[in-house]
């Protein structure tokens, strides 16, 4: 981790793979792009064997081109769709048993600060509303309870997507799944206002629905988490097999939920609006110069 | 009572013994491995220069230890490298630049992935290989891997304790000791009148860049209508 990880050693640049000398000369490590120039320079993660029509795909993707120092950032992930790009991606990813993300992501994160006490280290777990909500209930929310400085994100299906269709506590009162034929008998969990009141200093809650306000919130996350204490992104991705959203209308489908219940919401703490507004208006005067 | 010289160029079959359960142990500080017995390291550099000298296709699987320059020391190590790789006739750089599974596939000419590195050992014919620069975990991944499905001679030149799975396994190997090998083999090329004027490998094959601005929807075939859809056509399968 750290730019002189990607520096290729002398006299090897003829022998690496064409991918990874692109990587190098053409990636993102080491400069700060805008996600609307994804297209322009080399990707973090480019092949995954993830669904056709994938929105979590598309998040991902849009994920690793906001991270603000990729060169030194850590992802942490679980069993789900999720993992699936996010092991293939050039950012060191760890696999936490099903649930213990955030318990991983904690010991890491305080491993990473004794150990680098002098450079920024960021940790993001990315996972599933099982991974964290269901299973990893219990370890997500003592982990905001510490007051852990790191980000998580949810990338929410509503659906046990890999394993055939089971619902989840994320899924909505009284959708019909494959495997949960009868319809769920409970409301939607309300993960946003419990991260609030578990203490998380920065709390969003987005449909993928623009690249540049997508960007932005990763961004703000993974920077509150630096200075602050746990943020928390919960972002629709919906899962196209299980609730068999053609693939042409999964754009569509984002947005109609985003007019539904997924208004893009954003909450913080009065010291991180502070520093936010400080941040950006630096860098707004350095625009100007 | 453990069986005299157990690891040998496979394949083994699917998942075979373990080294360790065969009795091998890793070998003490100025000793080496050679085929699971510990050994003299000049014995088993001898060993391994013969391999690299007599078998096809002589290889080096450069890890991201090697390859990426993250202190100095790991840049003179990748500098040792390739003044061995020089000394080996008809010798081929296939690095292993990082871990990550990669689906659907790589390219077996340009790298090797540790997660299936039989795919560019029986691809490139190799018979015999150096591992050097790999973390333990994933050299130990692919070295039992590699005994399992292939006939592949592997030689392990470790930075740290050495590995029990390779043919031939080095321990503390850094720089200096990357030069000694070198040597070894000069002398043993030698031995055996082997004629070779140093010079580096070739480079590394990787397709060239696709340049999408000469890439014609013509050039696909019949899958072309996949691209150039009709008006008001939407093209849902991509296979």
């Amino acid at each position: 981790m750290g730019l002189e990880y990607v520096r290729i050693s002398p006299g090897f640049e003829k022998y690496m793979p064409r991918d990874y000398v692109d990587l190098v000369k053409y990636g993102p490590f080491g400069k700060q792009v805008d996600v609307m120039q994804m297209g322009q320079f080399k990707e973090l993660v480019e092949e995954h064997p993830m669904c056709a029509g994938c929105y979590m795909a598309y998040f991902i993707r849009v994920f690793y081109a906001a991270l603000p120092n990729p060169e030194d950032t850590i992802v942490l992930g679980t069993a789900g769709c999720a993992r699936l790009a996010l092991s293939q991606a050039a950012v060191p990813f760890i696999y936490g048993n099903y649930g213990d993300t955030n318990a991983v992501a904690s010991g890491l994160k305080r491993a990473l600060s004794i150990r680098f006490p002098d450079k920024v280290k960021d940790v993001v777990v990315i996972a599933g509303d099982g991974g964290l909500i269901d299973i990893g209930f219990g370890m997500t929310m003592h982990s905001w309870f510490r007051r852990e400085k790191f980000t998580t994100i949810m990338v929410d299906n509503e659906v046990y997507g890999n394993t055939g269709g089971q619902e989840s506590g994320m899924s909505p009162k009284g959708i019909q799944l494959k495997m949960a034929p009868l319809g769920k008998k409970f409301d939607k969990i309300n993960a946003v206002e419990l991260a609030k009141t578990a203490g998380c200093v920065y709390v969003a809650r987005i449909s993928p629905t623009n690249p540049k306000r997508i960007a932005k919130t990763i961004r703000r996350a993974i920077l509150a988490a630096r200075h602050f204490g746990p943020t928390f992104i919960h972002a629709y991705t919906s899962c196209n097999i299980e609730y068999s959203i053609p693939t042409r209308e999964v754009l569509a489908d984002a947005r109609k939920r985003e007019k539904q219940d997924f208004k893009f919401y954003e909450w913080m703490t009065d010291e991180v609006k502070e520093f936010f507004e400080e941040l950006e208006r630096k860098e707004k005067q350095e625009v100007k110069k | 009572m453990a069986e005299k010289n157990p690891i040998q160029p496979g394949p083994e079959g699917y998942i075979p013994t373990p080294a360790s359960f065969q009795g091998c142990d890793l070998p003490p500080p100025g000793k080496a491995l050679l085929y699971g017995e510990i050994v003299d390291e000049e014995t088993a550099m001898r060993e391994a220069a013969k391999a690299l000298l007599t078998r096809k296709n002589p290889t080096i699987f450069p890890g991201p230890l090697v390859l990426w320059g993250w202190n100095a020391d790991a840049m003179e190590k990748a500098k040792a490298v390739l003044e061995l790789a020089m000394e080996i006739p008809n010798c081929r750089i296939i690095p292993m630049p990082d871990y990550r599974p990669k689906y659907p596939k790589i390219d077996p000419e340009a790298e090797i992935n540790p997660n299936h590195p039989n795919l560019t050992i029986l691809h490139n014919r190799i018979e015999v290989c150096i591992f050097v620069g790999v973390h333990c975990h994933y050299a130990n991944l692919s070295l039992r891997m590699i005994r399992a499905g292939t006939n592949c001679y592997t030689i392990a030149l470790c930075g740290e304790m050495g590995h029990e799975d390779a043919m031939v396994s080095l321990r503390d190997v850094h720089a200096d000791e990357i030069r000694r090998f070198r040597d070894v083999l000069v002398e043993v090329r030698k031995e055996m009148g082997i004629e070779w004027e140093p010079k580096l490998p070739p480079e590394n094959p990787s397709l060239p860049k696709e340049e999408w601005v000469k890439v014609s929807p013509l050039d696909f075939g019949e899958y072309a209508y996949l691209l150039i859809p009709r008006r008001g056509e939407i093209v849902e399968e991509s296979e």
